[in-house]
């Protein structure tokens, strides 16, 4: 990192302070289903895996169990093994670095990292852990604020935190939908969550939902 | 139950990340398994939304959340940012929330 490489430095910047934003209304939507604000701060610490960590406390909020909201995360972390697999050639880490790197592995720190690929394999590195511990620090102070902010509110309906949770759960969807193709998956999804949510156990038809995904990416679109 | 879903959840979400960082890049990169892969958020994300939006326990509920969730909608078509998205959901829940 001796020649700072300015343009990546400025990328890793704004895609921490961005992702800042959704710190708050997962700190929010933590409250919002009932963790305590330090269970809150650690989620955010110790999972670290935004889309996730919505996930698990979603599943608790709609009522379900502890292994679905468990199982859900964890099927929406998946592509972080994905992330690792390509980051860990160009990292070539060892011992604590390499527990740090997987750490930080995620969407921000993998996207900023191959975006810097024409600038070079020291500006993709510099990328994936500038942007990973940016997102880290961000993140956190982000969710302590919406967790203290949403502590502080009261009940959720009656500020419409009820709302604003799967408001973020779309907001978060949106970017996703760039295709027809995909546009049809996230519809399908939502009828078959609808359809099955009568006879299945609370927060069971978001898990189920992975055999939406499967069908639909069974055979070559 | 909170303390197992926040201790079992950064465990495996860990877990994940770290095997990623040791597994040869043959192993996921079937394609069957990467399309499926690429499709899983967006699943599980509308499931959320649904489970969140329209859901109490096992019933299907339309109330004042959902108001919240079309101005979420139209604020994502007309390319509105992340937070003005989730506050202007808040915002017309809760004033349909107190109007009832």
């Amino acid at each position: 990192m001796a020649k700072f490489p300015r343009d990546t430095f400025r990328d890793s910047l704004s895609v921490s302070l961005t992702v800042g934003a959704y710190g708050v209304a997962f700190g929010a939507a933590s409250i919002a289903a009932h963790f305590s604000i330090l269970q809150t701060c650690l989620f955010s610490l110790l999972t670290f895996t935004g889309a996730s960590q919505f996930a698990a406390v979603g599943v608790v909020g709609a009522g379900g169990a502890a292994l679905s909201a468990i199982a859900a995360a964890t099927l929406l972390s998946t592509r972080n093994a994905l992330y690792g697999m390509q980051m860990s050639p160009l990292l070539k880490v060892r011992g604590l670095k390499k527990i740090a790197a997987a750490h930080v592995t995620i969407d921000e720190s993998t996207g900023v990292a191959l975006a810097q690929t024409p600038r070079g394999t020291d500006a993709m590195r510099t990328g994936f852990w500038l942007t990973g511990l940016g997102v880290f620090i961000f993140w956190n102070i982000f969710t302590l604020l919406g967790a203290l902010g949403a502590k502080a509110l009261g009940n959720p309906a009656s500020w419409g935190l009820d709302a604003a949770v799967p408001a973020a759960y779309l907001g978060l969807l949106w970017p996703r939908l760039q295709t027809n193709f995909l546009r049809v998956v996230a519809i399908a999804s939502m009828i078959f969550a609808l359809l099955v949510t009568p006879w299945l156990a609370a927060g069971m038809p978001i898990i189920m939902s992975v055999l939406v995904a499967t069908s639909f990416g069974w055979r070559e679109s | 139950m909170m303390w197992t879903v926040l201790l079992g959840t950064s465990v495996f979400c860990f877990a994940i990340k770290l095997l990623g960082h040791y597994i040869p890049e043959v192993w996921l990169s079937h394609p069957r398994l990467q399309r499926i892969n690429a499709l899983v958020p967006i699943s599980l994300l509308s499931a959320l939304i649904v489970a969140q939006g329209v859901v109490v326990k096992t019933h299907i509920v339309i109330d004042h959340r959902l108001a919240g969730i079309a101005v979420a909608l139209a604020a994502l078509f007309a390319k509105m940012p992340f937070p003005v998205v989730v506050v202007s959901a808040a915002v017309t829940s809760a004033v349909i929330f107190h109007l009832h």
